[in-house]
């Protein structure tokens, strides 16, 4: 950098450590807290510094909240969301890609408009579709002569119905698909020339180049999986399928009950740990990632 | 081995039309040039030929067989890309071994092979690393391994020497060329490097703006090209062309203070009309007095180590000659120069195309002994 | 550039696509359909097939002072925080593009709270903000309840949009700092050349070469905290809407009056007018993003 003054380098830092206050000091009053014992956690003012409870308040709120079901849902849902994810917008995007069809802009456009349809506003009649699947298709059929079917596919309290409906994907598809551009057009007629057809292409080019952009999507999408709120909270009804997100309120202190936010605070953490871990530790694709979906 | 036959062969890029109806016959094992300045069409053709392309009109036949609805793969051809089209995550080896690959060949056979061609491009010591560690003419010869591992009936070469360095490009020209005679597989080679065209090719062709302008062999063309385009498009520094009128009575024309001799012959049929004549700057002569011949003022000169460029104007009209190592000139000097009869070209004004003269033109060979040297002289 | 394309099947491309398209055919599109026939009929008190009733749903409401407060709080929701958490994005961006020693470590916490679900953060916020405790707690005896979004409606609205923007902070600086890596540094250099300092350098050469992700942001970030997943999941698990619709952005009303309310024709309505408000954000983002193209 150019011409470093001293007071300019000590603005800088102040800046610095400013924003550390304010986007790390909450993960420090978390971990403080999480490892105090209900006493300190509530005493005034507050002792942002670790104590020694942090095992005993998570084992409560392991228990409290049922997180080992709630985590390995959690997980289940997230890794199946992001596979499919990543699959279905590598197939979209190579068929919008590379092939002479004047359908791959009704693709584009298709997966496009999605954008603009976010669940909260659609969420009513997506749980309907949800609790039965095939009611569009019997829409259809009754059209043409009024066929009924009896058959029900119910997807609530499934790990289907929790990720089915999240796995379409516009972000991903654009990101593979701008990525596919980059690829200079001499690599599929080589390929070609090569006697290669689309689909060997497809498995023996464009996955293996395309590492660096999947690991960039994996890890966006894990988190996106991971933090899911709203259609969980929709979908599940039985315990046994509950998500972390869920188990969020359940750690909540009553309102009127012991004020045990140690315990609240090592749960939270718990929760927060895997995309933590995943945004901390590949931060180079994640950062990759987001910033490529986004242009 | 297999011929090409091209017939009538259009493309258009949606209304916009890029090739108006080409025909051309590549016979079995010839070494064939097209060259042309970008755009006009000639690797087009090349990838029509490959299968890259869909023919809009006419047919291609490789082998007698019309490949016009034939995949790529399905019509014996092997292409090298301008810019190598390596596939970045796979060894020189698999690189070289991909088709093989795809065609099913048991590993055993294909290694073996992969040695082979590797040896033949001398790769063998790089047959483990990926492209991006090979150097530009590495990877050049990686690119043309494996179009040779296929045996191909036909191989094309799409502009493959352009991103080279110059030195490189003249060794890879060689090895091209050797390559050739030693697969003798029919070869199309496009590029839009004349020397390279000169160099490489058995025949030559010249294309513009989507139409053959003329096909034969390097030196035929060199020596009768067919039309201005052509006349300018081969030979450095471009021959010179200059608009002039024949005058009928004199059987010559007027330029730059001096008359030229024509054959009377030719010039009766001109009646007079406006034509357009050109000499390769490296056929003009210097006038040994300097009152005769064509006055030219030296606008620079570039030096080329062997011999010079005068790049010198005539009424007004840009017009160059090249000069051997003893003739000195700078710029600003009036020269005389002399414009040999037999190295004259004449073209219609208007369609560019080659008027030719009664009088036989030297074919292959250079300056054809048998021509009595008229000196272009001066009369009166 | 259109890229040549290569491969000429018309069934291929269908097979390649047909999973995601089916996908978005039932869970998209199917949907936005039935939100759209409900937002145009109704069903009556008493059964019977629903009918249509035009634009009455709309008026509906439009009429209701509790759909203009959500679009009031959304407005706000959606305004302040982008405002703050681009700004903090921007100055942070800023002071580690000048990549003193020690610059990488903050850059690599900085976008951290991006991970955290805006509920979980909520969670947390909950008690960092509580008017029982540390500062607030300090602030509540000196001043008694000059901090309690339990009770005050303007408080949990300035408690969401604070975690929000804890959230989207890092998100912007992202962003920024990318921008600002790819602003030439003879750029700056030759701002140095003509005796600018480092402060007005940023303000006179890096700001303006930003413009184009600056206003990006904003489009986004505003699409963000008008319909985002964690604009809803923040302001149900931290306030549910209230106190007293404090909270209560166009998104949770939306959600709460289809599953609480079971008013679905009123809750597709206004849907209705939330997708066609994505619509406008998209179209000037799209018609932005085309000219950032030919700026380049």
């Amino acid at each position: 950098m150019i011409q470093r003054t001293p007071i300019a380098d000590a603005v800088t830092y102040a800046i610095m450590v400013l924003g550390f206050i304010l986007l790390i000091g909450p993960f420090l009053v978390i971990i403080a807290g999480a490892s105090q014992t209900m006493q300190q956690v509530n005493a005034i003012p507050f002792s942002f510094l670790p104590e020694n409870q942090f095992l005993a308040n998570a084992t409560q709120a392991w228990q409290r909240a049922d997180l080992g079901t709630a985590m390995t849902n959690s997980l289940i849902m997230a890794v199946l969301v992001t596979a499919g994810k990543v699959a279905l917008s590598s197939l979209t995007a190579f068929a919008i890609v590379f092939f002479r069809s004047p359908l791959k802009h009704l693709f584009f456009w298709s997966v496009f408009i999605t954008l603009m349809l976010p669940l909260e506003v659609r969420v009513v009649p997506t749980y309907a579709v949800a609790a039965d699947l095939l009611q569009p298709v019997k829409f259809i059929l009754s059209l043409f002569g009024g066929i009924q079917i009896g058959v029900d596919w119910n997807l609530l309290n499934s790990y289907t119905g929790l990720t089915l409906p999240l796995i379409a994907t516009a972000t991903g598809t654009f990101l593979y698909r701008q990525f596919f551009m980059t690829l200079p057009d001499e690599l599929a007629e080589a390929a070609r020339m090569d006697g290669s057809g689309p689909v060997r292409f497809f498995f023996d080019m464009l996955l293996p180049l395309s590492r660096t952009n999947m690991l960039a999507l994996t890890t966006i999408m894990f988190v996106y999986g991971w933090n899911q709120y709203l259609w969980p909270l929709l979908m599940v009804t039985d315990p046994s399928y509950k998500t972390v997100m869920m188990s969020l309120r359940s750690l909540l202190p009553a309102d009127n009950g012991t004020p045990d936010w140690n315990v609240t605070l090592a749960g939270s953490l718990l929760i927060m740990l895997p995309p933590l871990v995943v945004v901390g530790v590949l931060q180079r694709w994640f950062v990759r990632g987001l910033v490529a979906t986004d242009k | 081995m297999a011929d090409i036959d091209i017939r009538a062969v259009r493309k258009n890029y949606g209304k916009t039309p890029a090739l108006h109806g080409v025909d051309l016959f590549f016979a079995s094992g010839e070494f064939v040039v097209i060259l042309g300045p970008s755009g006009c069409g000639k690797s087009t053709l090349l990838r029509m030929i490959a299968g890259l392309e869909d023919i809009t009109g006419g047919e291609i036949a490789i082998d007698g067989r019309v490949v016009n609805r034939l995949e790529p793969r399905e019509r014996g051809c092997a292409m090298v890309f301008q810019n190598y089209a390596l596939y970045p995550h796979m060894s020189v080896a698999n690189n070289i071994g991909y088709a093989l690959k795809v065609s099913g060949v048991p590993k055993a056979e294909r290694e073996r092979r992969i040695a082979e061609t590797a040896k033949i491009v001398g790769l063998q010591d790089y047959l483990a690393r990926r492209p991006a560690a090979l150097s530009g003419g590495q990877r050049q010869r990686v690119a043309m391994a494996r179009a040779i591992i296929r045996e191909p009936k036909v191989f094309l070469f799409d502009e493959p020497l352009s991103n080279l360095d110059a030195k490189l490009r003249i060794s890879m020209r060689a090895e091209i060329r050797k390559l050739h005679q030693r697969l003798s597989a029919t070869s199309v080679f496009v590029t839009h490097d004349q020397v390279e065209a000169m160099t490489l090719a058995d025949r030559l062709v010249v294309m513009n703006r989507g139409y053959v302008e003329q096909v034969g062999r390097p030196l035929e063309i060199y020596h009768r090209p067919a039309s201005t385009f052509v006349a300018s498009f081969i030979g450095a520094p471009a021959m010179n062309l200059v608009r002039t009128r024949v005058e009928v009575e004199s059987a010559s024309i007027r330029f730059g203070g001096a008359t030229v001799a024509i054959d009377p012959a030719f010039a009766a049929r001109q009646r007079g009309q406006d034509v357009t004549f050109g000499i390769r700057p490296e056929h003009c002569r210097l006038s040994a007095t300097a009152e005769e011949g064509v006055q030219a003022r030296v606008d620079f000169v570039e030096e080329l180590g062997v011999g010079r460029v005068a790049y010198c104007e005539v009424e007004g009209e840009p017009f160059a000659i090249t000069l051997d190592d003893h003739t000195v000139v700078t710029a600003g000097d009036m020269l005389s120069l002399l414009l040999p009869s037999e190295h004259l070209h004449f073209f219609d004004t208007d369609t560019g195309r080659r008027i030719e003269m009664d009088a036989p033109v030297p074919d292959a060979a250079p300056a054809a002994a048998h021509h009595s040297v008229q000196t272009m002289g001066v009369l009166s | 550039m259109e890229k040549r394309a290569v491969f000429k099947s018309w069934w291929l491309p269908v097979v390649f696509a047909l999973p995601q398209l089916l996908l978005i055919l039932f869970f998209f599109y199917w949907p936005v359909a039935a939100v759209v026939n409900w937002a145009f009929t109704l069903e009556p008190p008493f059964g019977g097939p629903a009918e249509f009733v035009g634009l009455a749903n709309f008026q509906e409401a439009f009429s209701d002072p509790f759909y203009w407060n959500s679009v009031m709080v959304s407005l706000i929701f959606a305004t302040v925080g982008p405002l703050f958490a681009i700004s903090i994005g921007l100055v942070l961006a800023i002071a580690v593009d000048r990549q003193l020693p020690g610059s990488g470590f903050f850059r690599f916490l900085y976008i951290l709270p991006y991970a955290i679900a805006g509920p979980a953060a909520g969670m947390a916020f909950r008690f960092i903000l509580s008017p029982e405790r540390g500062l607030a707690a300090t602030l509540n005896a000196a001043w008694p309840d000059i901090w309690n979004p339990a009770k005050y409606g303007e408080h949990a609205l300035a408690l969401v949009i604070i975690i929000f923007i804890w959230k989207w902070s890092g998100y912007t600086f992202i962003f920024l700092l990318a921008g600002l890596q790819s602003v030439p540094r003879a750029l700056g250099e030759a701002a140095a050349m003509d005796g600018a300092g480092p402060f007005r350098r940023a303000i006179d050469v890096q700001v303006p070469l930003l413009a184009p992700t600056l206003f990006f942001l904003l489009v986004t970030m505003m699409t963000e905290g008008f319909v985002g997943a964690d604009t809803f999941g923040i302001v149900h698990a931290v306030t549910e809407g209230g106190p007293n619709h404090g909270t209560e952005v166009m998104v949770y009303r939306i959600v709460d009056e289809a599953f609480k309310g079971l008013n679905y024709s009123g809750a597709s309505a206004q849907s209705i007018i939330l997708i066609g408000l994505i619509m406008i954000f998209t179209f000037i983002q799209f018609r932005f993003v085309e000219k950032r193209v030919h700026y380049k």
